[in-house]
């Protein structure tokens, strides 16, 4: 579990996350959820460490990162798995030296282990085998996310954080995606963070989902509290279409 | 704007020590060095190649046309070609030449490999993503620079004997004189010393633009610009320093 308490962070005197506290729990998908421009990266990249807040602890099961030394930090990051909203594989490695690439940096096991681990992840991420050889470069978005995935799973993660994963895909291809996130994250009981503005994400995976809204928590819950929360900001956030709408209108009036 | 002078030489020394420190697995970073001293040394022979015989080519008929001065001895020519590529030519104009070809890709490398979150993915992983990227660049560069800076002197050297073989501008045996007449070894020791300190600014300042190129297709030309421009000025700085310290 990671737990968020009171925090601040600002960029040169101007204030982007404004007292946030939450809680993010273990073996299912938490969705940070929000308008462009609100703050969800923001706050994603405070979780892991890459932006300091000012003020507020960020616990990971009880572990306060914000006062961690550096060798703390690298320490922890090893339970950390993240996906990135462009993938971020390595260009000058293929898929499989992709997954091997953090197994070959940390993990204490044989080269055959090595392969046989980052080729059952790759199986685990549907991966085709006659794929393994490729360079990044190679293989379609929606692949390059599954390799991604795969990376980050590579070292067991207890925490996985996914920026946007399904940015950039079609409705199908998200769709599997996300699935594949959620059966991950249930499987392996990992704390799960998942940044996201999709509707049908939130509707399909969001087990437990925080509404930002200018730097503020504005609503917590889960996909099944949307159609009948009375929350302002969240009902300027979901029910912004037409769609969305009647479809509310639909479910209430069963 | 001094300030931000300031600023950039603060952010290299740091950059700089999370590159030296020790890496989080020897055996990850030592592998890719032959492979960086292929694409950074070996895969520029050929250039060095091309501007090394013609500079010596050059160099030998213009001081032959241009000091027909009787009280010249005639074995001043190779002398003064000798001289010039040991102490400079081969390393502080060759290392001019790969600020501009090293320096660029090195750049645009690592960071192509910024603004696609590359380097972000591997300080989530915990990887020190500037030790495991940096190092073997500088090491790459700087093992393979005495290589360098041999051939470089051999060809120009090679270039000047075209010259009296093919023309009647000068004999061979006045050239062959002049090559070795009053030769220092110190010289060619000096240029190669010269060449490591030249390596290493070439593959650090280069990497550091890299590595801070934020936002973006066009931070990674910036960068690239960036890298050359100030890997050759500090370059010349540096030839300044090193040549009073060991000339005197
Ligand atoms: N490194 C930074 N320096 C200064 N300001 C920043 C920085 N990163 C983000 N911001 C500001 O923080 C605010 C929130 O940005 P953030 O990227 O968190 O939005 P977001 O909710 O992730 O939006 P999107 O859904 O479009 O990704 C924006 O106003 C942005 O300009
Ligand atoms: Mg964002």
């Amino acid at each position: 579990m990671i737990e968020v308490k009171n925090l601040h962070k600002s960029f040169d005197g101007k204030k982007i996350l404004e007292d946030i506290s939450a809680q993010f729990l273990s073996g299912k998908v938490n969705q940070i959820i929000g308008q462009s421009g609100s703050g969800k990266t923001v706050l994603m990249k405070s979780i892991i460490g890459l932006f300091r807040p000012e003020e507020g602890q960020v616990l990971y099961d009880g572990r306060n990162l914000v006062d961690m030394s550096g060798r703390e930090v690298k320490r922890l990051r090893q339970e950390v798995g993240m996906l990135f909203q462009g993938s971020a594989l390595f260009d000058s490695l293929t898929v499989l030296g992709n997954v091997m690439f953090p197994l070959e940096m940390f993990a204490k096991m044989t080269r055959k282990e090595m392969e046989e681990r980052a080729k059952f992840c790759l199986t685990r991420v549907n991966l085709m085998p006659e794929k393994f050889g490729l360079y990044p470069g190679e293989i379609s978005g929606g692949m390059q996310k599954r390799v991604a995935i795969a990376r980050a799973i590579a070292l067991n993660p207890k925490y996985l954080f996914c920026d946007e994963p399904n940015s950039g895909l079609d409705p199908v291809t998200s769709l599997v995606i996300d699935k594949l996130i959620e059966e991950i994250t249930e499987e392996y009981n990992i704390t799960t963070i998942v940044n996201t503005h999709d509707m049908n994400s939130i509707m399909e995976t969001g087990a437990h989902i925080i509404l930002i809204e200018k730097g503020h928590k504005a609503w917590e819950g889960s996909k099944d509290d949307i159609f009948t929360s009375d929350n302002k900001s969240l009902n300027d956030f979901v029910f912004a279409s037409d769609l969305f709408k009647n479809v509310r209108k639909a479910v209430n009036n069963k | 704007m001094l300030k931000s002078f300031f600023k950039e030489v603060g952010e290299y020394c740091l950059l700089m020590r999370k590159t030296f420190s020790r890496p989080d697995n020897w055996r990850m970073v030592l592998k890719q060095v032959p492979t960086e001293m292929v694409k950074l040394g070996v895969d520029s022979v050929g250039i060095i190649l091309i501007i090394s015989v013609f500079m010596g080519v050059i160099m030998t008929m213009q001081v032959v046309l241009n000091t027909e001065n009787p009280m010249l001895p005639r074995y001043t020519t190779g002398l003064m070609l000798r001289d010039t590529y040991l102490l400079e030519f081969s390393s502080t104009i060759m290392c001019l030449l790969l600020a501009g070809k090293v320096g660029s890709n090195i750049a645009s490398e690592i960071g192509s490999m910024r603004v696609s979150e590359q380097i972000d993915a591997m300080e989530i992983m915990g990887v020190n993503s500037a030790n495991y990227l940096i190092l073997p660049k500088v090491l790459g560069l700087v093992l393979f620079m005495p290589v360098l800076v041999t051939f470089c002197v051999a060809l120009g050297l090679l270039g000047g004997a075209g010259v009296a073989q093919f023309t009647d501008l000068i004999t061979m045996s006045d050239y062959i004189y002049g090559i070795q007449y009053a030769f220092i070894p110190f010289y060619f020791t000096q240029g190669v010393i010269k060449s490591l300190f030249f390596g290493f600014i070439i593959s650090s300042v280069s990497s550091f633009y890299g590595y801070y190129a934020y936002g973006g297709a066009l931070a990674v030309g910036r960068a690239s610009t960036h890298a050359v421009v100030n890997s050759s000025v500090i370059m010349l700085l540096a030839d300044v320093v090193l040549t009073k310290i060991m000339l005197t």
